[in-house]
């Protein structure tokens, strides 16, 4: 039986062990339909033309995890961002595990999607933001909102803010051969309330792991929501990544997307924006070797006058690594004043290593600055010879302008420890030695 | 120290150095004057191992040294140093980040330890206060932002840390003003000593008030023309090139 059929004969199962009257199932049901119709996307669909997800559909998935497993803290510390103190939202197989937690309901909720979608009080804020800003026709989300049952789910009240970063973290234990994991996330920042969300995927074993993943976020007026995207994951392990956010006046989302492992990752970054003077922002480090691909399809529609987005993406590809780089934005014809910038600059350390690279420009608003630039190429070689001619040899000053190349789009990083940890990864990707500042 | 003798150096097939013949000894100051295009940057950036030049005849020498075959950070290591016309801006790397790798880099290649961390904080610190360099300069990205003055001051701090035997000054004088002019060539007289030497390469007579050099050479066309005291500086000051072009042609 191949993965889509055994999705939809899941469903029957999955249906017995859902509330079939809450209003969310006959969304769950329209999604399976529009899955059903639409399947896999295949190499055909030009947004899917640099990405398979065919060997992926003859691994024999495990749909439903069966119990939950245990795990000690010890063993997993170092996937958190254990520097500072946080909530934490963890899955295990899929399985929320309450003993390695710490969520919260005091002012602001930070909690479990299965709560909020059986729970009536809810089921006001259900009702108005579940599946609003995801898409109805994209084949992967509707499958994960057939099967939307479990993930975070983060509502922050008008003027709050948490006390601390959340860490959402998804872990596989390999317990099953081949696990298939639909996490749903649900986060919400209501007028002038602010947060910081780090998410990070990792499989603890060499055994197959696929995750489709679907996160919702609302910004409201005045708003500020950074969201931080950790993809180091193991050679087996896939992920599909469909992140939809809705912004609303003034309200500033910053998505940073650090890739630096798994087999497959794609990415698709939906930014829709609903008001204005509204900033976005979407960075990305990507840093691959070995035969890992990474595709990040990003799309920000600008809607509404007077409104910013900022896209800086670096990429350095070594061995026998892809990567792709979509970067779709319209300009609505009313949508005027609109500043929209895009940069994707990428270097090849291999000749085995590829990188695909499309800006994708619809403007039909005529008062707009846009500005783009997509490159690959070498390192610049005044640059380098600057630095070998103060005593560093070839190698390690090659080494020091990818780290400074990739580097530099931390700047916006709001955590210092997580920024901190980043550059750590990306000198130890790069054989760098760094740690020293004044 | 330094001997250059009948060098010729081309970039893809353009003849720039034309037979250049050179002794620098240690405890020396030498100023390489000259109109634009006579080959000035050139010279600096071939002794320094720039790979785009191909010396077609000749030979230098460090130390009776053939450095010819030596990549730019050997140079580095046995000693030269060059301040850059345009030093490179390099965004994600700190200047100290930048200096602890260069001065451990070079330790490294002279069979060192890295530097302990205190000393090595006590070295900038050192050097930091004799040019004048503000703290949070040094935390910045090299050269991002910096203007035309800051640039070279950090030029020449990254000289004062690495000590060099032979440091070569291509036209660190443009882009200052008379204030970091005079903060730059009071750094750089600090570094002067018996045992190193430097080379001056300006377009104008103004650095060489502050930095007083023991020989002045001008270049023309890819060849030294003419040689002399730092008289010879005022001279080109007051007259300008056009006599000595027209000495070299007859």
């Amino acid at each position: 039986m191949d993965l889509k059929d055994k999705l939809l004969s899941s469903f029957l199962a999955f249906e017995n062990n859902v509330d079939l009257d809450h209003p969310v199932h006959e969304v769950r049901s329209e999604a399976i339909k529009t899955f059903e119709e639409k399947g896999f996307p295949s190499k055909k669909e030009e947004a899917w033309k640099y990405t398979s997800l065919n060997n992926l559909q003859k691994v024999d998935f495990s749909i439903f995890p069966k119990e939950e497993n245990t795990l000690e803290f010890r063993d997993i510390k170092k996937y958190f961002l254990h520097e500072i103190d946080t909530y934490k939202i963890v899955f295990i197989d899929g399985v929320y595990s309450s003993y390695l937690s710490e969520t919260t309901h005091d002012g602001v909720d930070v909690c479990l999607m299965s709560a909020a979608l059986t729970k009536p009080q809810y089921k006001p804020v259900i009702d108005v933001y579940f599946n609003k800003v995801a898409s109805k026709d994209e084949s992967l989300t509707t499958l994960n909102t057939a099967f939307s049952r479990e993930g975070a789910y983060i509502y922050i009240p008008k003027n709050k803010v948490p006390k601390k970063p959340i860490q959402i973290l998804h872990l596989a234990t390999g317990n099953e051969a081949a696990v298939m994991l639909q996490p749903r996330n649900l986060i919400i920042a209501e007028e002038n309330a602010e947060l910081q969300v780090i998410e990070r995927h990792q499989s603890l074993t060499k055994n197959e792991v696929f995750t489709n993943s679907v996160t919702e976020i609302f910004a409201a007026k005045d708003a500020i929501v950074d969201y931080y995207k950790v993809q180091n994951d193991a050679n087996t392990a896939s992920l599909v990544d469909n992140t939809y956010i809705s912004q609303k006046d003034n309200s500033v989302v910053r998505v940073h997307t650090f890739s630096f492992g798994g087999k497959l990752t794609r990415n698709n970054l939906n930014f829709y924006q609903n008001g204005e003077r509204i900033d976005s922002t979407l960075k990305g480090v990507t840093i691959l070797g070995e035969k890992q691909h990474v595709d990040h399809h990003t799309l920000v529609h600008h809607a509404n006058p007077n409104c910013e987005s900022h896209q800086d993406y670096k990429g350095i590809y070594g061995e026998k690594s892809t990567g792709v780089f979509n970067g779709k934005i319209i300009v609505d014809r009313i949508a005027q004043k609109t500043n929209a910038f895009q940069q994707n600059n990428n270097i090849l350390i291999s000749d085995k290593a590829t990188i695909n690279t499309k800006p994708q420009l619809e403007i039909f608003a005529d008062d707009v600055k846009c500005s783009h630039g997509c490159t690959i190429g070498q390192l610049d070689e005044e640059a380098l010879f600057y630095l070998r001619s103060r005593g560093i040899p070839k190698k390690e000053a090659t080494a020091l302008l990818m780290y400074a190349f990739a580097n530099n789009v931390l700047q916006s990083v709001r955590i210092p420890e997580l920024k901190s940890r980043i550059n750590k990864i990306i000198a130890n990707k790069l054989g760098v030695r760094v740690g020293f500042e004044l | 120290m330094l001997e250059i003798k009948n060098l010729h150096a081309s970039v893809e097939d353009k003849k720039i150095l034309k037979g250049i013949n050179l002794q620098v000894n240690a405890g020396e100051v030498h100023a390489i004057m000259g109109p634009n295009g006579s080959g000035k940057s050139t010279l600096a950036s071939v002794i320094a191992g720039k790979e785009e030049f191909d010396i077609k005849k000749g030979t230098i020498t460090l130390e009776g040294e053939d450095l010819e075959e030596l990549a730019p950070e050997e140079r580095a290591h046995k000693g030269i140093f060059m301040s850059f016309q345009y030093p490179v801006e390099i965004p994600g790397v700190s200047v100290t980040n930048f200096m602890k790798t260069a001065i451990n880099e070079s330790r490294k290649a002279r069979g060192l330890e890295d530097m302990p961390a205190n000393q090595m904080l006590k070295l900038i610190r050192e050097k930091s206060n004799l040019l004048e360099i503000d703290r949070k300069f040094l935390s910045r990205s090299l050269n991002e932002g910096f203007s035309g003055g800051e640039k070279k001051r950090n030029e020449i701090f990254q000289m004062a840390m690495m000590e060099p035997k032979l440091a070569i000054l291509d036209e660190t004088d443009s882009g200052l003003d008379i204030d970091a002019l005079r903060i730059v060539a009071n750094g750089v007289n600090k570094l002067r000593g018996k045992d190193n030497a430097i080379i001056v390469i300006t377009h104008y007579q103004r650095l060489l008030e502050y930095i007083v050099p023991d020989f002045v050479h001008v270049l023309h066309d890819g060849k030294i023309v003419k040689s002399g005291s730092k008289d010879l500086a005022l001279e080109l000051e007051e007259k300008g090139y056009d006599w000595i072009k027209q000495e070299a042609t007859v």
